[in-house]
């Protein structure tokens, strides 16, 4: 899922400075499984905004919704009510989610509120690790399952670097454990190992044209 | 609601500490407006940031005693999210808001009284430093 995480409160503050009326628009998927951009997030900045603005003695409006996925414009369309009412819209959505609002209303202001930051998974309550860097040419089959072009910090494609820690840990992250030794161990329990061996060339980053565009294969 | 404490309190504890500090006449503070909750765990942000838009000066939020949760963890997650409410308003410059929460069993009154008397001290020593 997409990962994200909330912009600084100042900038978001410096963004919609010259408005008073604002609509504040959640999505319904990755950004509320990773607490950033849910309808409980959606009410949370509102709030502060709100706060922070009456404190300044410039009072704020706002409106608040949140649709089940604003990367569709089906769904975003809900909102065409809402938006003619506020100067503005701040959006909680994934950079695709913003661009999706400002493609269908666009004589409004749209302003993201979050920065998309990785693919990802919840490693365990609250964090989120990268997994996956929608490279368009996978090597998975290659190394047990597991991205050494994500999950090493050298982003190796034939490792490991000869740098890693005792107990597995990686030289540059201590706290990180090396993708080439899980990659060993998980390749040796699957008996797969000679992959280990293989030499591998440089990684086509071309795979992908930008920007990317895919077609279904079925109809 | 202005300059009024609003306190959550959690219907197994602090709520009946409040009953009893009335049935007992003791006298506590008049700014204060009760929310009953059924958990001290009920409470997000969300309804602390709210009450100090409505014009709350402070909130309380009163749970169980560690370990005497009705609900087993819903104090230590009303007490997370009171830290996280500090910081969301801590985000926005708003410090002057107290925020608090405190443990307490459904007997001890007095506590209860302590707790209001304490966060009046909390509004004041606030209101000063502006």
């Amino acid at each position: 899922m997409i990962i994200a995480e909330r912009k600084p409160m100042e900038e978001i503050k410096q963004m919609i400075a010259p408005y008073n009326k604002l609509l504040v628009a959640g999505c319904g998927t990755c950004v509320t499984v990773c607490w950033v951009g849910g309808e409980k997030e959606v009410g949370i900045l509102a709030s502060q905004l709100r706060l922070a603005r009456s404190a300044e003695g410039n009072e704020i409006s706002t409106l608040e919704a949140t649709v089940e996925r604003q990367c569709e414009k089906e769904m975003t369309a809900e909102l065409k009510d809402k938006v003619a009412e506020v100067e503005a819209v701040l959006s909680l959505a994934c950079g695709s989610g913003v661009q999706t609002m400002a493609e269908l209303f666009e004589d409004k202001p749209i302003f993201p509120a979050v920065n998309t930051t990785f693919i990802g998974m919840p490693e365990k309550e609250g964090l989120w690790v990268e997994m996956c860097g929608a490279c368009g040419d996978c090597f998975l089959d290659r190394t047990g399952g597991i991205c050494p072009m994500v999950r090493c910090a050298k982003g190796l494609l034939n490792g490991p670097c000869g740098g890693t820690r005792k107990g597995g840990k990686c030289e540059i992250d201590p706290e990180k454990d090396c993708a080439w030794e899980i990659i060993y161990r998980w390749l040796e329990k699957q008996g797969r190992l000679d992959l280990m061996r293989k030499y591998y060339e440089p990684k086509n980053y071309r795979a992908v044209k930008r920007p990317g565009k895919v077609q279904a294969m079925q109809a | 609601m202005n300059k009024e404490i609003v306190a959550f309190c959690c219907e197994h504890s602090a709520y009946p500490a409040a009953d009893l500090a009335g049935k007992q006449r003791l006298c506590y503070p008049q700014n204060l407006r009760i929310i009953r909750v059924p958990c001290a765990g009920r409470i997000d942000a969300i309804h602390i940031l709210k009450a100090f838009e409505k014009g709350a000066a402070a909130v309380l939020v009163l749970g169980c005693e560690d370990g005497a949760c009705h609900h087993i963890t819903g104090n230590t997650r009303a007490k997370e999210r009171v830290k996280y409410s500090e910081m969301l308003l801590k985000e926005v410059g708003i410090d002057n808001r107290p925020v608090g929460m405190f443990n307490l069993a459904p007997n001890e009154p007095h506590k209860f009284i302590r707790v209001l008397n304490e966060m009046n001290k909390r509004i004041k020593e606030s209101r000063e430093a502006k």
